[in-house]
This record gives C-alpha cells, sequence and structure tokens, in this order.
C-alpha cells in the first residue's frame, strides 16, 4: 500500500466515538466508519488519504467476553453497508474501544482483521475517552501500518 | 453455469477496483476458486494457509448463508449470485481473566 495514509474525521464524530466507549464502559463498544476513500473516486488522485463522514454504532455480539471482545456479525455488517448507500458512502472501517487498556491492535485484531478497512481504537481508562488511532492491516497480514489520524472542525463533504 | 460473485469493499482492491466478478462453476467453492484464479491476490483474504474458508468470511448463495445449505458443495444455477460478506472481530490485548475482574 502506498504511504500518505491519512484518516479523516470532524472533531464531532471522533468524540461521538470516544462518547460511545464512555457508555459502554467498561465493555467494549463498537461502530461501523461511513466515508469516502480517495482511490475509489473519479478523477480523485490515490493518496491513501480517507475521510470519515458517518458512523453507525453497532451492538457488541460478544455477550460472553464483552471486556476484551468484540464482534460485528455478517448481518450487521449488510445493515452497515445499506446505511453506507443510502447516505452514497462506503462502510471504510470499524471503530472499537479497549476498556483500561492502550489504543493498540492485538494480535485477536490482526487474525480477525480485513485489509483496506481502517479500524479505529479508542482506549476508554476509568471510563473516561483516552487516545484515539487508527490502523489498517498490511497486504501479507502480517502486521498492521499505524494510519494518521486528521481531525478537522467540520466534515468536508 | 454462469454466477456472479459480490466482491466485498475491503478486497476490491485486489480485484482491479471491481464490485464483482462472472465465474462459471457448478458449485459455490467452485465459484469462489474462479474468483481466486481470477484474482491471485484474494486467495489469502479468503482462505486459510490449508485452504479453509477463513471464519470471518461468510458466503451467501443469493441470499442464503451456505452454512445452513451444503456449505461450499452447494450447487448453483446459472444466474445465482454468490456474496462474500464480512463479519467482524476484535478486542483488546487484555487477558481474559483479568478482563473478568473489572
Amino acid at each position: 500500500m502506498a504511504g500518505g495514509l491519512q484518516l479523516n474525521i470532524s472533531y464531532d464524530l471522533a468524540e461521538r466515538i470516544g462518547q460511545h466507549g464512555a457508555e459502554t464502559f467498561p465493555h467494549e463498544c463498537c461502530g461501523a466508519l461511513l466515508g469516502r476513500d480517495s482511490a475509489f473516486e473519479e478523477n480523485a488522485g490515490t493518496d491513501g488519504s480517507r475521510e470519515v463522514l458517518e458512523l453507525v454504532p453497532l451492538v457488541n455480539r460478544r455477550d460472553d467476553s464483552p471486556r476484551n471482545r468484540f464482534a460485528v456479525t455478517a448481518e450487521d455488517v449488510l445493515d452497515a453497508e445499506k446505511a453506507a448507500r443510502k447516505h452514497g458512502l462506503d462502510v471504510i472501517g470499524w471503530y472499537h474501544s479497549h476498556p483500561d487498556h492502550p489504543a493498540r491492535p492485538s494480535q485477536f485484531d490482526r487474525e480477525h482483521a480485513w485489509p483496506w478497512y481502517s479500524y479505529v481504537i479508542v482506549s476508554v481508562m476509568s471510563g473516561k475517552p483516552a487516545e484515539m488511532t487508527s490502523w489498517r492491516l498490511n497486504d501479507d497480514r502480517l502486521a498492521y501500518t499505524q494510519e494518521p489520524i486528521a481531525i478537522r472542525n467540520r466534515a468536508a463533504v | 453455469m454462469a454466477v456472479k460473485v459480490i466482491i466485498p469493499t475491503p478486497l476490491r482492491v485486489y480485484a482491479a477496483k471491481k464490485d464483482s466478478a462472472e465465474v462459471s462453476a457448478q458449485t459455490v467453492g467452485e465459484a469462489l476458486g474462479g474468483l481466486t484464479t481470477q484474482f491471485a491476490e484474494l486467495r489469502k483474504h479468503l482462505f486459510t494457509d490449508d485452504g479453509k474458508l477463513r471464519s470471518f468470511v461468510n458466503v451467501y448463495l443469493n441470499d442464503e448463508d451456505i452454512r445452513y445449505m451444503a456449505k461450499e458443495a452447494t450447487p448453483v444455477k446459472d444466474g445465482d449470485v454468490v456474496s462474500i460478506v464480512p463479519s467482524i472481530a476484535g478486542g483488546s490485548a487484555k487477558l481474559d481473566n483479568q478482563a473478568g475482574q473489572g
């Protein structure tokens, strides 16, 4: 994957991800990131940047181990894709929280990750949103590349 | 049989950015095999090293999950649509016994 990865997101949407993590604490929250990727835009550059323009908060389906695991079923994925199409957007990634744990992907995250998607992780320490990071799985599935997050005042729709 | 395979967004970069492909197949397994013959880079994201579908790769024939039919041996007919649908999972590296203490 070419360099120049960047995830653009508005301040409001970034706040909403943190708030979702605070609401579900000490359990993990999860949701879909809807937006646009420059590589799929007509006449757009393929600089690797993408923008989050809407969120779909989802229910964590891992009720057996919700403090350190999250799951989104295929049906939820299809619903998120339907919501994206309604807005003329794509599902460009997923967010989840790490309650009382750093915003770093785990081995479990990597084994279950898809390439291309942005995986946003928000650390929620003692119930308060802390660091937020974004990651993309490398093509060889062996590691992640951290994707810088650029928080903007307004989404450039 | 000519069937259409729907490629999920995260895998389109490995399939010339196409959202679907036409393949000739008798079963769902052959359709997926045909797809990875056209686009070899897709293989490692759909199948494990020993050739099994990855657990978070879901396959639907028209609107039915193939797990509730004959799985990859499910026969296909002309005009069928095979959809590859991701499921998403993950979590923190916090150990299960720590996580249980809250």
